[in-house]
């Protein structure tokens, strides 16, 4: 079969990395000659079945009460399920924890090959799939192909172009009948969300981001006030976010975030090869560092050699009385 | 609780990017004069471990599937106070895909006891693919859960914590369970004392070969890597000028500002 299987989750409605799922899996299907079959799992959402279905051929809405939240052993039963019945070549998901978490189990249920942070897809001659991806933390490129089928990869989601609707085109919408086993022995109990002001770390199109150089948690709050001022949000290295001065969902990197601002300003951060990763598709970056020799300037589009300490407050001031309303 | 905690060996990941190359024939980092270490996600985890055992008791077991110079890792382990280590004895150890590994690890397991929680990293330095512990869970048979930053026992249930893109998720599970563990302030490993660091080497250590865990072959590879390249990607970096802090400031802020008011 040369038909492709997305797998979207409903809760996250039509953001950015479900865009480029459909993105991707659209392209890849046209290449392969086969169907994109999209499956939405969670509470239907209208929006986001409309959207899917000007795009896919087929769309299996997945929605049993017990699905409308997470549970990552639900999710892989319905999803072998369904690849079970539809035998695909490749299926594709997001970027987000539980699309990583399930990508290897699945690969394994069919007795296929998976990969991980997926930046770009081709087909090999004799219909393999590739994919393209960072290795050694962000200093090499690889490319990967998979043997076996399916090809179980997620992928680097919102680095994917969005698909247009298709003209006159509407797929089918199927509301899929499930069975669910019974027990489960791992199950999602309690969930937290930080409060976080402002729009997510990797939507924001101006990023401000401190490193061990900030020295501990309170210059974190002279960042905030930069960043305010020219309306960004504030990310961090790991240093930062191990060292507890910020919390880890603001990590920016090979295992953090991976971001495609406008603007990245970098504070106190060295530019380890781990940390460019996360900020490899950045438009410019900019640097506050006390050391001119410090890896992170040979990726900068301008910067300053300086500490921080005698830039910030000035900077600040000066950035609100230049910002346009 | 009875732990596992699996340990790779990799190269430094913190190499300079100027000391990096690969080596078109093997598609590999030339090792130079790097050192190998053990991957950081692994240290994360038997730091985990140990805190799980010194709030709760247990015993804690590391395996490692390498070459005999991944002794040099489970000694290590040893003096951060793991109870138990074991060696898959494996020249071919470096080249495994993350099925192969997986069965690797699987099966010594079973052979070594039976373990309530059986800890990876999250993904190695090197390859950074991350598959090991979703198929280690798979060919074992039980759940899964990635990126786990802390474990808790609640009468014999575990409590595991684990950072989602927004904040944290807490699972209940009744054991056994298969864990990625990811980077967190609360799991930086612990430096072990110089006294523990001789005694290491005085305990014992069971290794196995890879031969006797009688696995059986594959007959395709899980992937392929078909190409590999370090990519070029250096700029210019301007440095703003001026005659003093003030003026290179103000530069340096319409250059921000620049960019800044085109987003809004
Ligand atoms: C497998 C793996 C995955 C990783 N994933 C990530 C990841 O996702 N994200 C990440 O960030 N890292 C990651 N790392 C860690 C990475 O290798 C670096 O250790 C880390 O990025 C360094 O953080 P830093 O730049 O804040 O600290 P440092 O490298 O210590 O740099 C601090 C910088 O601050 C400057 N400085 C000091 N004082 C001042 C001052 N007063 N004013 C101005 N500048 C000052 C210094 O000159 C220096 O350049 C990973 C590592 C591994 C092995």
């Amino acid at each position: 079969m040369n038909d492709i299987l997305i797998c979207l989750w409903s809760a996250n409605g039509f953001d950015r990395a479900t865009q480029g799922v459909i993105g991707a899996g659209r392209r890849l299907a046209d290449t392969t000659g086969g169907q994109l079959h999209a499956v939405l799992i969670g509470a239907e959402d209208n929006t986001l079945v409309e959207a899917t279905s000007l795009r896919a051929d087929h769309v299996l809405v997945a929605d049993r009460p017990e699905l409308h939240e997470a549970q990552p052993e639900l999710y892989l039963a319905v999803l072998t399920g369904i690849c079970r019945s539809l035998q695909p070549r490749a299926v594709l998901l997001g970027s987000d924890v539980y699309s990583q978490e399930l990508t290897p189990r699945l690969a394994h249920r069919l007795e296929g090959s998976s990969m991980a942070d997926g930046a770009e897809l081709t087909v090999a001659e004799g219909g393999a799939l590739r994919v393209r991806r960072t290795a050694y933390g962000g200093r090499a490129n690889a490319v990967y192909e998979l043997g076996r089928q399916p090809a179980v990869v997620w992928l680097r989601a919102r680095g994917f172009a969005p698909a247009e609707p298709i003209q006159d085109h509407h797929g089918t919408v199927t509301h899929l009948d499930i069975e669910l086993p019974e027990t489960i022995t791992a199950r999602i109990a309690e969930r937290y969300i930080e409060a976080r002001d402002g729009v997510p770390l990797e939507d924001a199109a101006l990023v401000v981001s401190g490193g061990r150089g900030l020295g501990g948690p309170e210059p974190f709050e002279e960042l905030r006030q930069l960043a305010a001022a020219i309306g960004a949000e504030v990310g961090a290295s790991r240093v930062a976010c191990d060292e507890g001065w910020v919390p880890a969902s603001w990590q920016v990197g090979q295992t953090g975030k991976k971001i495609a601002p406008e603007l990245y300003l970098a504070i106190g951060i060295s530019g380890a090869a781990q940390h460019l990763l996360g900020i490899a598709d950045a438009k410019v970056i900019a640097v506050i560092n006390s050391d001119p020799d410090a890896p992170i300037f040979k990726h900068a589009a301008f910067g300053l050699v300086e500490d921080y300490r005698k830039v910030l407050p000035a900077l600040t001031a000066k950035l609100a009385e230049l910002a346009t309303r | 609780m009875n732990i596992l905690v699996c340990l790779k060996q990799i190269l430094d990941p913190d190499i300079p990017a100027r000391d990096f190359r690969i080596d078109p024939e093997r598609r590999e980092a030339v090792r130079g004069s790097a050192d190998l270490v053990t991957n950081i996600f692994c240290e994360n985890a038997l730091e985990t471990a140990l805190q799980l055992k010194d709030a709760h008791d247990g015993m804690i077991t590391v395996l490692s599937h390498g070459s005999e110079e991944a002794e040099d890792v489970l000694r290590k382990a040893l003096a951060m106070k793991a109870d138990e280590a074991a060696l898959v004895l494996d020249d071919d150890a470096a080249q495994a895909d993350p099925l192969q590994a997986a069965r690797v690890l699987a099966a010594a397991a079973r052979k070594l006891g039976s373990f309530d929680v059986i800890m990876v990293g999250r993904e190695s330095g090197d390859w950074g693919v991350g598959q090991t512990g979703g198929l280690l869970a798979e060919e074992l048979g039980v759940p899964f859960i990635a990126l786990v930053e802390h474990l808790d026992v609640d009468e014999g249930k575990l409590r595991i914590r684990r950072q989602t893109d927004t904040g944290t998720e807490i699972f209940e599970v009744t054991p056994p369970v298969v864990i990625s563990i990811t980077n967190s302030e609360n799991n930086l490993p612990r430096i072990p004392k110089t006294r523990d660091v001789m005694k290491s080497y005085r305990k014992p250590l069971t290794t196995i070969a890879v031969a006797d865990l009688s696995l059986t072959p594959s007959s395709d590879s899980y992937f392929r890597l078909v190409e590999i390249s370090v990519p070029e990607k250096e700029t210019r970096c301007e440095l703003v000028e001026g005659h003093n802090l003030e003026q290179r400031i103000d530069a340096f802020a319409h250059r921000v500002a620049e960019i800044a008011n085109t987003t809004r």
